[in-house]
């Protein structure tokens, strides 16, 4: 198993309650995926060149005073770091690229979660309710969140192999199910110069998909290229700084639920999980179907 | 054998609220306490798409689920009486042995799945795998079924009002399905057969029973063309 967890917020006043709204979600999904859980969250847009990059460092009192202050001697910027225990946002001029290479070089302990102008990334290991009063869940505001539970099948349970994953900047992807043919996928996308950080399967779908998309594909076309060449089971709801989209394989054998109303966009795995929200009850209640695609702009 | 039971009196009603309560305490009610409690209509209230509610039922009494049910709601059911006053999520009715669930809205996959007996009344539609290896319930479901409805089904009638999925009745055994609206595909061995007048009148029963007026005369017949049944070493890997 694995729980999908999304919600976008239609009503722009309710976008300060995104997290008091999604969280019960993420709690109720906790039963299908105990071992870890994640989420992105879309926030207000930075201006200009300015990037902002989830950080995560191993230990929850990790000491960020000394990569603050390297950062800024090697790149002679103003740049905000934001920490809450092992995960810190860091805000800055600087181009993904540079600041992943750099990173990796110097503070090897670190892992840059996301990378983009609206996306944070919090991940990590333990059971999903925890992990939400770790990182004050509640108090995210944003316009979309992406989240998951994770019972772990194909790597190990580490916050790096928690969902989401992300390529690219602004892009995420959350996966219930399995990804048959991952290495297939990884052989081809390596051959273009696309770097892998993890064995995980639902890395290659999140890799594959940006991949399309940075060819030139809309998000939806992406996703049709994903439907010939992504072998496997999956739900897979993905976020980018625009869109939430949420597909199904042909077997649509996991499960998934939306509950649209004029207010908001819900969705997870089962019904159960968005029981708690105000008006579901007179929401438009389905379930995706195989190979159809599901878009919601923001 | 199916359960009407029309007595609504206080006395004889017991409430679960699930808001407060939990399914255990439903189903430990419903399977040890009920048979001399002479309770004879349980409401539930609050179901919020919890799991297992009302499952192992052995006792005829009448169930009305207020709100959307989760997984397996009235699995294993005999005797009782089910009645759900919005969706359900996966296997619902799985393996019904008699009596009765009812969906007032719409079922999500496998409903059905294993059924022995009893009937299964889905009024809106049923997701993919509907009736998937039943083994002699009947199900009748107002809306349309998903892919891979029928698999494997081996007794029973499935009756859909609406349209099918692909691969309808794939290896079909002795199940017979019946269409209203339009099949996607027929799965492995699964052909269409003429109407006859026993269809007619097993269908007009079912969707009486169902409370859905539809002429039986609209529904084509979906049976096993018993191909499969016997192992061909020509067949050359065609299956």
């Amino acid at each position: 198993m694995c729980g999908i967890v999304g919600l976008l917020i239609k009503n722009p006043a309710l976008r300060p309650r995104l997290g008091e709204l999604m969280t019960p979600i993420l709690d109720e999904m906790a039963a299908r995926g105990p071992e870890s859980a994640g989420l992105a969250v879309f926030t207000d847009q930075l201006s200009g060149v300015q990037r902002k990059y989830s950080i995560h460092a191993p230990i929850w009192g990790y000491d960020w005073s000394g990569f603050e202050a390297r950062f800024i001697e090697r790149f002679g910027t103003e740049a905000q770091l934001a920490v809450t225990g092992n995960h810190a946002v860091l805000v800055c001029d600087e181009a993904p690229a540079a600041v992943k290479k750099w990173t990796q070089e110097h503070f090897g302990q670190l892992h840059v979660l996301s990378a983009g102008r609206v996306i944070d990334v919090y991940k990590d290991i333990g059971h999903p309710s925890e992990i939400a009063l770790r990182y004050d869940f509640r108090k995210l505001s944003g316009t979309h969140v992406v989240g998951h539970t994770r019972m772990a099948t194909e790597s190990a349970v580490t916050p790096d192999r928690a969902h989401p994953f992300t390529a690219g900047e602004d892009f995420c992807l959350v996966h219930n199910g399995t990804i048959s043919n991952p290495y297939m996928i990884r052989r081809k996308l390596e051959h273009r110069g696309i770097v892998f950080e993890t064995d995980n399967d639902t890395e290659a779908a999140t890799r594959f998909l940006e991949w399309r998309m940075r060819e030139g594909d809309s998000l939806e076309d992406a996703l049709r290229q994903g439907f010939r060449e992504l072998d496997g089971f999956y739900t897979f709801l993905i976020g980018t700084d625009t869109e939430l989209a949420l597909v199904r394989d042909a077997f649509a054998c996991k499960p998934a639920i939306v509950a649209e109303t004029d207010d908001y966009v819900a969705i997870a795995s089962e019904f159960r999980g968005l029981a708690h929200l105000p008006g579901v009850n007179n929401a438009h209640l389905f379930e995706p179907m195989p190979e159809e695609l599901y878009v919601w702009k923001v | 054998m199916e359960s009407v039971m029309l007595d609504r009196s206080p006395a004889t009603t017991r409430t679960f609220d699930l808001e407060g309560g939990s399914t255990r305490e439903l189903n430990q009610f419903l399977h040890t306490d009920l048979a001399a409690s002479g309770v004879r209509r349980v409401e539930v209230l609050n179901p919020k798409g919890a799991h297992s509610i009302a499952v192992g039922v052995n006792h005829p009494v009448e169930i009305d689920v207020q709100g959307h049910g989760g997984y397996y709601l009235g699995g294993m059911n005999k005797h009782a009486s089910i009645t759900v006053h919005g969706n359900v999520g996966w296997g619902v009715a799985e393996n019904m042995m008699s009596g009765m669930v009812r969906v007032k809205g719409f079922a999500s996959e496998s409903a059905g799945a294993t059924g022995h007996g009893g009937l299964l009344v889905i009024e809106g539609n049923a997701s993919l795998r509907c009736g998937i290896s039943m083994k002699g319930i009947d199900i009748v479901v107002g809306g349309g079924v998903g892919n891979y409805s029928a698999f494997m089904a081996q007794a029973g009638r499935l009756v859909v009002c609406g349209d099918a999925g692909d691969a309808l009745g794939d290896s079909l055994y002795e199940a017979v399905l019946y269409v209203r609206g339009r099949i996607k595909s027929l799965g492995a061995d699964a052909r269409e057969e003429p109407m006859g007048a026993a269809d007619i009148a097993g269908v007009g029963d079912l969707l009486r029973r169902a409370g859905l007026a539809y002429d039986p005369a609209e529904f084509k017949r979906v049976a096993s063309a018993r191909q499969l049944y016997h192992w061909n070493a020509d067949a050359n890997q065609e299956y």
